[in-house]
């Protein structure tokens, strides 16, 4: 019983000039090995121009249990949005 | 269907009043159409039934390379080839997207393999019959992977995450698998005699295996009622079962071929074809690992997965070696 290949998260960058997004895993001994098993599985149909690949266990995840704690001081501060602030009809360019 | 049977290990379906207040936050949360994550809190029994299915359905699409596969080197032309050879890969992609899926809630992939072989957990019935000449590969494609079509679609929409997101890429590709095949039955369907007589033989092998996909019926299933409530089963097994005969139908009547049911017909009354009985009896047989391929299927299994041992080790060795040598960063 040998180790299992260790676990790599892969993100891809779309065609359309957007930021890298999750798409899945992979096993693969290396990263060069993980890069050409993401293209394998996640790109068979030109999905990708870019691929990242990160181990898994190096990805640090906020926990659902304190969801409420973390984005709670962004809640009351509405002021953030533009439309806080009515503006009168006859201001343009606002 | 690729996940048939699926234990959810309870006796009976819970009411609301008997469940725990985090039960009932996890089923409000369900019932919200709110998706559940890898990370967020779920009932024991719904992360276990998770795991079965969807290792299930990964094993199924593994499994379901071989068929196929055994035809690449005899298919008729160089582009059949080419085709057939995608759509074979497009099944390893599928069986890797759950495969990864399922180890988000937190079983490991060399236990999953472990479990396959040992035959702790199932593959689908179907790809435990040959495909015994080259119609078979247009009969799989067109109703296999349409059966597999009609039972994906819905669950895009199922209550978990990545399984939802899994299969919505599986979707997308799946309709590829389905016409490749159904090309190779209208090539053949429009060729001489012995060839549209190849597509009927075929067609006649194929046809009741692929009712049996959806599994037994199951309206009094107490394991299905679960997965229903848990939204990860969205609709009956006879359900999709009717669906697929009635999209089918036409489909053979186009391509000049006789569905294998004298009691096939259509029923105005009930809008939809009414057919002959299915024999469970071979389907609880093949599931037991009596069909024609099981031990074919498994043994095939097991010798990549031994024969790549070394493989997947000198590959690791290759990888400490290499991590050991490079320049260690300030």
């Amino acid at each position: 019983m040998t180790a299992e290949w260790p676990l790599w998260e892969v993100f891809i960058r779309s065609q359309h000039g957007l930021a890298h997004k999750h798409v899945g895993s992979v096993h693969a001994a290396d990263a060069g090995m993980a890069i050409r098993n993401a293209r394998d599985v996640y790109t068979r149909r030109n999905e990708g121009v870019s691929i990242w690949v990160a181990r898994s266990g190096d990805i640090h995840a906020s926990s659902p249990g304190e969801r409420g704690p973390l984005f709670e001081p962004s809640n009351d501060k509405v002021y953030r949005h533009p439309t806080f602030f009515p503006m009168p009809e006859e201001v343009k360019h606002l | 269907m690729y996940a048939q049977m699926v234990e959810t290990g309870v006796a009976r379906v819970q009411d609301v009043s008997e469940m725990s207040p985090e039960e009932r936050a996890f089923q409000a949360r369900i019932d919200a159409d709110v998706k559940i994550e890898p990370k967020d809190d779920m009932p024991e029994a719904y992360r276990r039934t998770l795991i079965r299915q969807i290792q299930q359905h990964a094993h199924s699409e593994i499994v379901g390379m071989l068929p196929e596969g055994n035809w690449i080197t005899r298919a008729p032309s160089l582009q059949r080839k080419a085709i057939l050879m995608a759509k074979v890969q497009d099944e390893a992609g599928h069986g890797l997207y759950l495969y990864c899926a399922a180890e988000t809630l937190g079983i490991s992939r060399d236990r999953m393999i472990e479990d396959l072989h040992a035959g702790k957990v199932r593959y689908s019935s179907i790809f435990n019959y040959p495909a015994l000449a080259w119609a078979d590969i247009g009969t799989i494609g067109w109703l296999v992977d349409g059966a597999a079509i009609m039972n994906q679609i819905p669950l895009c929409r199922c209550s978990y995450g990545p399984y939802a997101r899994a299969m919505i890429r599986i979707c997308k590709e799946e309709s590829f698998h389905q016409r490749q095949g159904f090309d190779i039955m209208m090539t053949l369907c429009r060729g001489t005699p012995e060839q549209k007589a190849m597509a009927q033989g075929a067609l006649e092998r194929w046809w009741w295996p692929s009712l049996m996909m959806f599994g037994p019926p199951d309206a009094q299933s107490v394991h299905s009622a679960q997965s229903a409530r848990w939204k990860i089963k969205l609709l009956s097994n006879d359900e999709l079962r009717q669906r697929f005969v009635d999209q089918t139908v036409p489909q053979a009547e186009y391509l000049g071929l006789r569905i294998p049911d004298d009691k096939l017909v259509w029923n105005a009354t009930r809008g939809h074809y009414d057919f002959g009985e299915i024999d469970w009896n071979e389907f609880h047989e093949v599931l037991k690992g009596h069909g024609p391929c099981n031990r074919e299927r498994i043994g095939t299994r097991i010798k990549a997965w031994e024969d790549g041992a070394w493989v997947r080790e000198a590959a690791l060795a290759h990888a400490r070696k290499g991590a050991a040598r490079e320049p260690q960063a300030a």
